[in-house]
């Protein structure tokens, strides 16, 4: 991969005056050994993999642990009886990043993206939009170019794993990517793409990885809820002209910073945050000791 | 990191170091030992221990022993598959030194009696490293396409079939033949 920096890919679809997705998508052709077309149907396939997820998804399957499963359902019953005052829109992305992030607690195949922690972030902002305001799959993917493209960069200048930098490198990666990728699909400047991705990431700075038994579940599923809708307010606030004072590539310099002054405790290890609380310890003692 | 390494793998979770690496450590093991697992002895270390059963750990390196890959949707039915199979497999704890903290030993014996003791890695992402074939350490990814680099070291004890298969790649290599490694069988 050739960019090291949201600038560098920026100033590349500058130069080139070709669509942002297209300069994310001919690069990768040149490190991976994919034609255009198999690029194409990769990305169709993986993007048929999320959507899979909501077709089978189970109300009544709790993950091994009894911790996570059925909340998706029941804020989809919220949301459908106009309980949820957060609209329909953001309220179904609140329930797909449920079903997904549950789903895979429950050891469902899904899409890690970037991670399996954070794999409700996406689906629930993409899926969601497609659904409601019938988009064709062409701009879905042109799409998800965009969103693996940040994530890249991302991935490149700090890191995309809880263990190295905290939830703020998954949750906070996975809505940086969807921020862009939806203000992309949105129709939304290259600017306005750069920025929302910066927003998304800049609101969830500091972000622990606090995993409750070390599970993925507790408060991972509820995480991907954050990930998503902060990808949904940040991308209507570059739509709406906003933008982020600090350039993305430095709130990723920034990301990889506070990512690094975090305790061990704080980055997956099972011993901080909501891990450490009495209740937490007490379900880590009932999950270990039970056969 | 490729596009496809950030929006992918497809994979069964929870999780893409605990689960996915593991399903790919156990396939590897498979392939490198060439043939149906007979029985199979699971030494877990470090994070793979202390967390292994919550993040499915086990089931995935059952699974990928009976040649399941990472998005395979039985992954979490391995045991039950394993039974039905007759593979016979066992659970412990690995003495390793300074390992990766996902990392397993794993001493398989296949079907028709060849044995193999492998130690692998989950380094992240779904990513794995292979750390030591039966006495040799090795360092690679044990993707897909099959490629085993081998680091010999000259005093190093070789089981005899070990040792002719090097010198084999050695002299090819002196021939300035295009070897990138040697098949273990």
């Amino acid at each position: 991969m050739a960019f090291q920096s949201i600038e560098d890919i920026l100033r590349t679809a500058r130069e080139k005056k070709i669509p942002l997705w297209r300069i994310l998508y001919e690069d990768d052709l040149e490190d991976t050994k994919l034609d255009k077309v198999e690029s194409l149907s990769k990305m169709s396939k993986t993007y048929q993999a999320m959507k899979d997820i909501y077709e089978i998804y189970d109300p009544t399957h709790l993950s091994n642990s009894g911790l996570v499963g059925a909340d998706g359902a029941r804020m989809e019953k919220a949301v459908r009886q106009g309980a949820a005052i957060s609209g329909g829109f953001v309220g179904m992305v609140m329930v797909n990043a449920l079903k997904m992030a549950e789903s895979n607690a429950c050891m469902r195949r899904i899409v890690a993206a970037p991670t399996a922690g954070s794999c409700g972030v996406i689906p629930a902002v993409f899926c969601t939009y497609e659904d409601m305001f019938h988009i064709e799959e062409q701009p879905m993917l042109e799409g998800l170019y965009v969103a693996a493209g940040i994530g890249s960069v991302i991935a490149e200048r700090a890191f995309v794993s809880g263990a190295a930098g905290g939830c703020q490198a998954e949750i906070g990666a996975a809505s940086a990517m969807a921020a862009a990728g939806l203000t992309y699909i949105r129709g939304g400047s290259n600017d306005a793409v750069a920025h929302s991705a910066a927003m998304a990431l800049a609101n969830l700075l500091g972000l622990v990885c606090d995993p409750v038994a070390g599970l993925v579940e507790v408060p991972c599923v509820k995480r991907n809820v954050i990930g998503a809708v902060n990808a949904v307010t940040s991308s209507d606030m570059a739509i709406a002209g906003i933008r982020s004072r600090i350039p993305p590539d430095e709130v990723i310099d920034a990301m990889k910073e506070v990512g690094m002054s975090l305790s061990p405790q704080l980055r997956e290890t099972g011993e901080g945050g909501l891990a450490a609380t009495p209740t937490a310890i007490k379900i880590t003692k009932k999950i270990f000791t039970k056969k | 990191m490729g596009l496809f390494d950030i929006i992918g793998p497809i994979m069964v979770g929870p999780s893409s170091s605990h689960t996915a690496g593991a399903v790919r450590i156990g396939y590897v093991t498979r392939q490198l030992l060439g043939e149906d697992i007979a029985e199979a002895q699971i030494d877990l270390y470090g994070s793979f221990l202390a967390t292994g059963r919550g993040h499915g750990t086990d089931r995935a390196l059952v699974a990928g022993l009976l040649g399941m890959k990472e998005d395979d949707y039985r992954i979490p039915r391995s045991f039950e598959i394993a039974k039905e199979k007759g593979m016979r497999f066992q659970f412990g704890e690995a003495l390793l030194k300074e390992a990766h903290p996902n990392s397993v030993q794993i001493t398989v014996t296949g079907v028709d009696g060849k044995e193999r003791t492998i130690v692998g890695s989950s380094i992240g992402g779904g990513s794995i490293r292979i750390c030591k074939i039966d006495d040799i350490e090795t360092n690679f990814t044990g993707d897909y396409t099959g490629r085993v680099i081998y680091m010999y070291k000259e005093d190093m004890k070789l089981s005899p079939h070990t040792k002719s298969k090097l010198e084999e790649y050695l002299k090819k290599k002196e021939q300035g033949a295009e070897a990138h490694g040697i098949s273990v069988n």
